[in-house]
C-alpha cells in the first residue's frame, strides 16, 4: 500500500490530469528535489519559488484570481506566520466582494511533531487555521484519506488549507488507492524518484482513478458505547490503538476521525455523544484556544443533558516550543499513554 | 532616470491629439468631483470614512484610458491602491457605485455595503478586489501576471501603490517574482509617490533618490515621471505598456504626485493648499492653448456637480444590507 507521501503525490498528479491544476509550486518543490518530504516528485507542473512565503501565498491568489488551479506549498507550517494577513484576505475575498471573485486555491503545508524537528518544525497549525474564516480545513490521517480530501480540495471553488501530519507521511496504509498496483515496491519503481542524478528520470503513473472524499465528512472508525474519541492527523491512530488497548479491558470506545476540520461532520460527533455519553477530544496543537476547545464548548452546549462525565480534551502542553530532545518532545504532545489513560479514566467516571 | 521637472514639462506644449486632451480632462474633473463628493457626504455623516485619490488624476486617467477592459487573461488586470477612483471612472465605471460604497448601502457594486469607501472590485473588468492592509497587492499581482504569461496574448497585470508601503516585505516580493530570469512576468509596476505616508514623511521612510532606482537591482527597467502631468503620464505609461505587452516583462513607474486632502477622513480630508493641483495646472494650459475655453471648463464641473448631488440624493434612499446577509458569500458554490 502506498504512505500517506506518495498518495498526496498520486492525488496531484490526477489533479493535473483531469482537474486542471496547473501550478503545483513552493519552496523546493521542483525537481530535482520534488518536496522536503517527496509529496511532489515528478510532477509536471511542479516548480520551484523563491523562498518567500508571502509570495508563494500572493501568487497562489492571484492565479486562481486569473482563473488558474494552483496548489502552493508551505515548506513547514511554522513558517506560514508570516502570511497570516494573506490567508486572512484570501478566506474574506468572497465575502467582501459580495460574492463577485472566488479563490480555488489549495495550500498544503506538513504540521505536527514526529520528527524530532524542534523548535521550527514541530508546530501545528489547526488551531490557526480554523479561525480564518472562509476556508477550508483538512487534515487526512490515511493514505486513502489524503488522496481523496486531496482531490476534493482541487476540486473546491474556496481556498483549501490542506494539513499534512508530517509523523504519517511515511506510514504506509491498510487500504489501496484507487488505481495503484498491488506491489508496494512496484509502486515504489515507477513514482519514487531515484537517488543521485533524476535529470532523466520520468515517473511511470498508475492508471488512477477518481476517488474524492467529500470535505466535512467524518469517519467512524470503530463502534462503540462508553466513550467517544475525536481526533485527526498524527494522534489519530494513537487514538486506534488505545481503543482496541481498552478494548482487551472489557471498555467500549467509539472512534472517529474527523478528516475535515472547516466544515467539520457535527452531525457524526453529536450522535455519537448522544449514544455513549462521554466525550475526549485529542489534537497536538498547543491546548490555550486550542480547536478542541471549541469542539468542548459546542458539546456542553449542545449535549450537556447528553452528558454522563465533562467533556474532556487532550491536547499539546501551552509551552513556547517543541524541544529538540526526546524527553521534551514526548513531555510536550500528546503520546500513546496520555491518550489511553485519559480514555480509562473517562469511561470509569461516573456521574 | 529623470526626475521631476514640473516647471518645464508644464510648460511644455500638449503634445496630444485635441479630442484626447478633452476628454483625459473630462474624466478627471468627474473624478475629482466624485472625490469632493464622497468627502461631503462623508462630513455630513453619510458615511463612516472616506479615503480617495484626489491629486492623482492626471496620472490615474491616462492608465484607466490605457489599460484594455475586460474580464480573463486576455485582459489587462489591476491590482490597485484605494487611491484610484480616476482610474475606476477611465475604465468605465459609473460614479454612483462609489457614493453607494460610501454609504455602505445593499446596492454598493463593489462590496454590498461591507468594505470601505474606494475599495473597489469588479471582475467583469479585472478590477482585483482593493483591499486595506498596505502593499499586499504587490505580492498578488505576480500570480495573474504567470496565468497571462501561459495565457499568450497582450494581457499585462497593473499593480499600483503608495511610496510609503513600499517599505513593505510584499514590495520586494514583487520585484522578486516579476523579474527572476527562469520566468520574467508581463507586469507594469507603479508606485505612486505623494512623498507621505499618513504623517510619515518620505525623508522618515525611505532613502533612495528614487523609488524606481529599486528596480535597477531587478534589471527591471524604470522611469520616474511627473504624475501632475497628463500628458507625460499618458505618453510614458503608454511606452511602458506596449514595452510590457510585447517583451512580456516587467517594467516599473514611479509617478511623483500629489495628496489634495490628506490621508484620508482619519487626518481631515481638508484641502491642502501647499500641494500642486494637477486639474488647475492642466486646466491653464487647456486654456493657454486654446484647447478650452474657462467657460467649457466650468460647464462640465457643474454638469457633473450636479450629477452627482442627484446620484447622492439616489443613494441615500436606498437600503442597507441586512443583518442577516452575513452569511451569505462565506463560501463559493460550485458551477
Ligand atoms: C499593512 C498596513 N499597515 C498599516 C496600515 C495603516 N495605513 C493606512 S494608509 C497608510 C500610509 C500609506 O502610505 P503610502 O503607501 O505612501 O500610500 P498613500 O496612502 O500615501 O497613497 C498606513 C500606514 C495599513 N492599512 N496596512
Amino acid at each position: 500500500m502506498a504512505n500517506m507521501a506518495q498518495a498526496i503525490r498520486m492525488a496531484l498528479h490526477y489533479a493535473e490530469e483531469h482537474l486542471g491544476v496547473t501550478d503545483i509550486f513552493g519552496e523546493d518543490v521542483g525537481a530535482p528535489l520534488g518536496g522536503v518530504f517527496t509529496c511532489t516528485q515528478g510532477l509536471k507542473t511542479a516548480w520551484n519559488s523563491p523562498l518567500d512565503e508571502r509570495g508563494i501565498i500572493g501568487a497562489a491568489m492571484g492565479l486562481a484570481m486569473a482563473g488558474n488551479r494552483p496548489v502552493a506549498e508551505i515548506q513547514f507550517c511554522d513558517y506560514i506566520y508570516n502570511t497570516i494577513d494573506l490567508l486572512k484576505l484570501a478566506g474574506n475575498t468572497h465575502w467582501s466582494t459580495n460574492g463577485d471573485w472566488a479563490l480555488p486555491m489549495v495550500v498544503r503545508t506538513p504540521v505536527g511533531s514526529g520528527i524530532r524537528g524542534s523548535l521550527y518544525h514541530s508546530h501545528s497549525f489547526d488551531a490557526t487555521m480554523t479561525h480564518i474564516p472562509g476556508w477550508k480545513v483538512v487534515m487526512p490521517s490515511t493514505p486513502l484519506d489524503a488522496y481523496g480530501l486531496l482531490i476534493s480540495a482541487c476540486q473546491d471553488p474556496n481556498p483549501v488549507m490542506f494539513l499534512e501530519p508530517k509523523a504519517l507521511l511515511r506510514v504506509k496504509g491498510d487500504e489501496r488507492i484507487p488505481g495503484e498496483p498491488e506491489d508496494d515496491r512496484a509502486l515504489s519503481k515507477m513514482i519514487d524518484a531515484p537517488l543521485g542524478d533524476r535529470s532523466q528520470w520520468k515517473p511511470q503513473w498508475p492508471a488512477l482513478e477518481a476517488f474524492a472524499i467529500p470535505i466535512g465528512k467524518g469517519k467512524l472508525v470503530r463502534e462503540g458505547t462508553q466513550a467517544t474519541v475525536v481526533s485527526y492527523g498524527r494522534t489519530m491512530p494513537l487514538c486506534i490503538k488505545a481503543a482496541s488497548q481498552l478494548a482487551e479491558e472489557g471498555l467500549s470506545v467509539e472512534v472517529i476521525d474527523m478528516r475535515s476540520l472547516w466544515p467539520y461532520d457535527w452531525e457524526m460527533i453529536k450522535a455519537s455523544v448522544q449514544k455513549t455519553g462521554r466525550v475526549l477530544f485529542v489534537n497536538e496543537d498547543t491546548e490555550v484556544t486550542n480547536f478542541g476547545e471549541h469542539l468542548v464548548r459546542r458539546t456542553v452546549e449542545e449535549l450537556f443533558y447528553s452528558l454522563l462525565a465533562p467533556p474532556r480534551l487532550v491536547a499539546g502542553k501551552f509551552v513556547p516550543g517543541i524541544g529538540l530532545a526526546d524527553a521534551l518532545e514526548m513531555a510536550s504532545v500528546p503520546q500513546q499513554n496520555d491518550i489511553t489513560t485519559a480514555l480509562r479514566t473517562l469511561c470509569r467516571e461516573q456521574p | 532616470m529623470s526626475r521631476p521637472r514640473l516647471i518645464k514639462e508644464n510648460s511644455a506644449p500638449l503634445s496630444l491629439p485635441r479630442e484626447q486632451l478633452i476628454r483625459i480632462h473630462d474624466l478627471m474633473v468627474k473624478a475629482r468631483v466624485l472625490e469632493e463628493r464622497l468627502i461631503q457626504m462623508y462630513k455630513q455623516g453619510h458615511g463612516y470614512f472616506w479615503i480617495g485619490g484626489p491629486g492623482e488624476e492626471a496620472f490615474n486617467v491616462p492608465l484607466g484610458l490605457l489599460m484594455k477592459v475586460g474580464e480573463g487573461p486576455a485582459y489587462d488586470y489591476l491590482h490597485a491602491h484605494y487611491r484610484q477612483s480616476a482610474t475606476l471612472l477611465a475604465m468605465g465605471e459609473e460614479p454612483i457605485g462609489a457614493l453607494r460604497q460610501m454609504k455602505n448601502t445593499a446596492t454598493d457594486p463593489y462590496s454590498g455595503g461591507r468594505n470601505f469607501a474606494g475599495h473597489f472590485s469588479r471582475r467583469s473588468k479585472n478590477i482585483a478586489p482593493i483591499t486595506s492592509p498596505i502593499e499586499v497587492q504587490y505580492a498578488i499581482a505576480p500570480g495573474s501576471a504567470m496565468a497571462q504569461k501561459r495565457h499568450g496574448g497582450d494581457g499585462i497585470t497593473i499593480v499600483t501603490g503608495g511610496d510609503a508601503g513600499t517599505a513593505e516585505g510584499d514590495f520586494a516580493s514583487c520585484l522578486v517574482w516579476s523579474s527572476r530570469p527562469a520566468n520574467p512576468l508581463p507586469i507594469l509596476i507603479i508606485v505612486t509617490n505623494n512623498k507621505w505616508g499618513i504623517s510619515t514623511t518620505a525623508d522618515g521612510q525611505h532613502g533612495e533618490t528614487n523609488i524606481s532606482d529599486r528596480a535597477r537591482a531587478f534589471n527591471i527597467p524604470a522611469k520616474t515621471i511627473n504624475g501632475n502631468d497628463p500628458v507625460e503620464s499618458y505618453q510614458e505609461l503608454q511606452a511602458a505598456m506596449d514595452y510590457v505587452r510585447k517583451e512580456r516583462k516587467p517594467f516599473f513607474i514611479e509617478a511623483r504626485v500629489s495628496r489634495l486632502y490628506g490621508h484620508s477622513s482619519a487626518s481631515g480630508a481638508n484641502f491642502v493648499n501647499e500641494e500642486q493641483d494637477c486639474l488647475r495646472l492642466f486646466e491653464a494650459r487647456l486654456e493657454q492653448e486654446g484647447i478650452l475655453d474657462r467657460k467649457q471648463m466650468d460647464e462640465a464641473r457643474n454638469r457633473y456637480t450636479e450629477e452627482l448631488a442627484a446620484a447622492a440624493r439616489t443613494v441615500r434612499d436606498e437600503p442597507q444590507p441586512s443583518g442577516d446577509s452575513i452569511w451569505d458569500h462565506i463560501y463559493a458554490e460550485k458551477k
